[in-house]
């Protein structure tokens, strides 16, 4: 503190001793070069993340999209060369349509694609479902508590993801904990298969997701002005008539937020249907999986992501509209 | 007598909701110690399977693996997050700013399934272009995790930057500072606190990730959850029950003392608030 001040002193001596004229000039010389130097120094800065991302997020987009249409032959790399020199003069363009013509002819892909969607919309609604009155309840605690719950719910987070799936298998089996729990209180004579059916899918994806649920709920009824509340209740309002016609609109975009960062993600979800899912649970991320790793069909892989895309552009683009706007909001 | 029920109904919620997210995790805790080798039978109190984790010398070769590979992502990425953060903070409007809040923005929801797919492939066509990187690795690895954390790094920056007092900074540049050295002396100290929650958020994210390094790895680079991922998809076996104990007592752990930092740096300011208002 003291030497800044000290700073100042010297700063405002060493202007005052300099005849007018030549001090405007220095300075305005000095303010020119700064502004020059931090200009190069913002282009330096804007374009070492911007060339990351075009190179390692926007032109791999490309390339799949590219290598959705070539054919897949045995090779390494395992696809044909879509443009191709014929005797040197000639650029021969090969469109193999037929990767797309699959996905729209073969009924696993369209089953497939469905049942991503609905697994993952239900799931969401579950997520709201379970999120809503959690965050709701954590907003309204008092301050003393209020970090610590919202600590445990971070916390999960934290741990691994695969491990917290895995726990699901030890409670889910036939011979699993819920199952020995509901034989033991008498409610069933045998065990209820849960492990490997949809249901258990359903359990998975809640599960993981639902800090991604709370979060952005919590932000906004956090922020909420409680006086809007009390006012509504001195005028009469009842309660639950308050809720609907107060707290939830206002809680709009938590809910717009929490269920996109459910929503999209789940639809592409490998993990939780291959570990927990049966072999009839079929989800468009587990079959991407198997065309590349299993049928080293890297072409209709490729097609199949990018008719994930073509199904998850909206949402994207939905859920990054109101991440912006809720940037612009902070400031 | 309207809100009382009420809120003994939202308590319910609560703690069910609570029960929910840690049932699963205390189950694993607790089984963990049992003899029996059937994960769901009690078979008495043992800690054995932690001493066959400490033997699987493929687990722990991945373990290793996994750690240095995380630290380095999170380390590009919050230089790489950080620069992001302050474009999107500070520059104000400039020409491809829409299309670069979009690429920052779009991992955070992007199905791992489509980003490790087009890493791969950008990698193998960068091979035949450019003949670099010469097979998948750890390298690859590293390149495909910076990018997909990067863009948690940059939310958690830029919601940091969003918030700072910029009466400092200005006061710098008043007194001649360059930018940079503004940017060293002033900015970066006021968002430490920030930075190092965005260096273990993109640690973990790393630590964890199966899928977009299944895509990107090569023979010799196995990491951890990929070898979890295998052995788990054979059945339950203790030791990942093991494995998971020691996971979830490290981020307790770190958790409690970061919570501890923080309370004493609270502190800390607020007596030299005191301070400083009593000496004026």
């Amino acid at each position: 503190m003291n030497e800044i001040s000290t700073r100042v002193s010297s700063v405002a001596m060493t202007t005052g001793e300099q005849s007018v004229p030549e001090s405007r000039r220095h300075r305005a010389r000095r303010s020119l070069a700064v502004a020059r130097s931090g200009r190069a120094g913002r282009m330096l800065v804007t374009a070492l993340p911007y060339l990351w991302l075009v190179l390692f997020f926007l032109i791999p987009f490309a390339i799949v999209f590219k290598i959705s249409f070539s054919e897949s032959i045995r090779a390494i790399p395992p696809y044909a060369p879509l443009f191709e020199m014929v005797d040197d003069t000639f650029l021969q363009i090969r469109l193999n349509l037929a990767n797309y013509m699959m996905l729209f002819e073969d009924r696993l892909y369209l089953a497939a694609y469905l049942n991503s969607i609905k697994i993952a919309a239900i799931s969401t609604l579950v997520c709201l479902l379970i999120g809503y009155p959690m965050a709701y309840g954590i907003a309204r605690s008092s301050k003393a508590v209020r970090n610590g719950l919202l600590m445990l719910i971070i916390l999960p987070f934290w741990t691994s993801f695969l491990i917290r799936v895995y726990a699901w298998i030890g409670l889910l089996k036939n011979e699993g904990l819920i199952n020995n729990f509901l034989l033991w209180l008498g409610l069933i004579d045998q065990p209820l298969p849960m492990l490997y059916t949809p249901f258990a899918v359903y359990v998975g994806i809640v599960y993981s997701y639902l800090p991604f649920m709370i979060l952005p709920l919590y932000a906004t009824l956090e922020k909420m002005d409680m006086s809007l509340l009390e006012a509504a209740a001195d005028l009469g309002c009842k309660p639950f008539k308050a809720f609907l016609t107060i707290t939830l609109p206002l809680s709009l975009p938590g809910i717009v937020a929490g269920s996109l960062l459910v929503f999209i993600p789940a639809v592409g979800e490998f993990v939780i249907p291959d570990l927990l899912g049966g072999p009839s649970t079929l989800m468009i991320g587990k079959v991407l999986w198997t065309d590349f790793f299993n049928n080293r069909d890297w072409p209709l892989a490729s097609a199949v992501a990018v008719a994930m895309l073509v199904l998850l552009v909206v949402p994207i683009m939905l859920f990054q509209r109101y991440q912006q706007r809720a940037e612009e909001a902070k400031r | 007598m309207n809100t009382g029920r009420r809120s003994v109904w939202l308590l319910t919620a609560m703690i069910l909701g609570y029960a929910f997210l840690y049932g699963p995790i205390l189950s694993l805790i607790v089984y963990s110690f049992n003899e029996s080798r059937l994960v769901t039978v009690w078979g008495g109190f043992s800690t054995k399977w932690y001493g066959e984790l400490l033997q699987n010398q493929k687990l722990l070769d991945a373990a290793f693996l996994s750690l240095k590979i995380a630290a380095l992502t999170a380390t590009g990425a919050v230089v790489l997050g950080t620069l992001a953060a302050l474009v999107l903070v500070r520059f104000g409007r400039f020409r491809g700013r829409t299309l670069f809040s979009g690429m920052v923005t779009a991992p955070l929801v992007m199905p791992e399934v489509i980003t490790g797919l087009a890493l791969l492939l950008l990698f193998v066509a960068l091979e035949q272009l450019v003949g670099w990187p010469s097979g998948r690795s750890m390298t690859t690895i590293v390149l495909a995790h910076v990018t997909f954390t990067m863009a948690f790094v940059t939310v958690v920056v830029q919601s940091r930057l969003a918030q700072m007092d910029r009466s400092i900074e200005e006061a710098a540049m008043d007194l001649g500072a360059r930018p940079f050295k503004v940017f060293m002396v002033i900015t970066l100290p006021m968002i430490a606190p920030s930075l190092i929650a965005a260096w273990l958020l993109a640690f973990t994210l790393s630590l964890d990730d199966l899928v977009i390094a299944s895509f990107v790895s090569g023979p010799g680079s196995t990491t951890l959850p990929m070898v979890v991922f295998s052995s788990v998809r054979l059945g339950v076996t203790p030791e990942i029950n093991a494995l998971a104990t020691i996971i979830v007592a490290l981020v307790a752990v770190g958790i409690l003392v970061a919570a501890r930092i923080q309370h004493r740096q609270d502190k800390q300011r607020e007596k030299d608030m005191q301070r400083a208002y009593a000496s004026e």
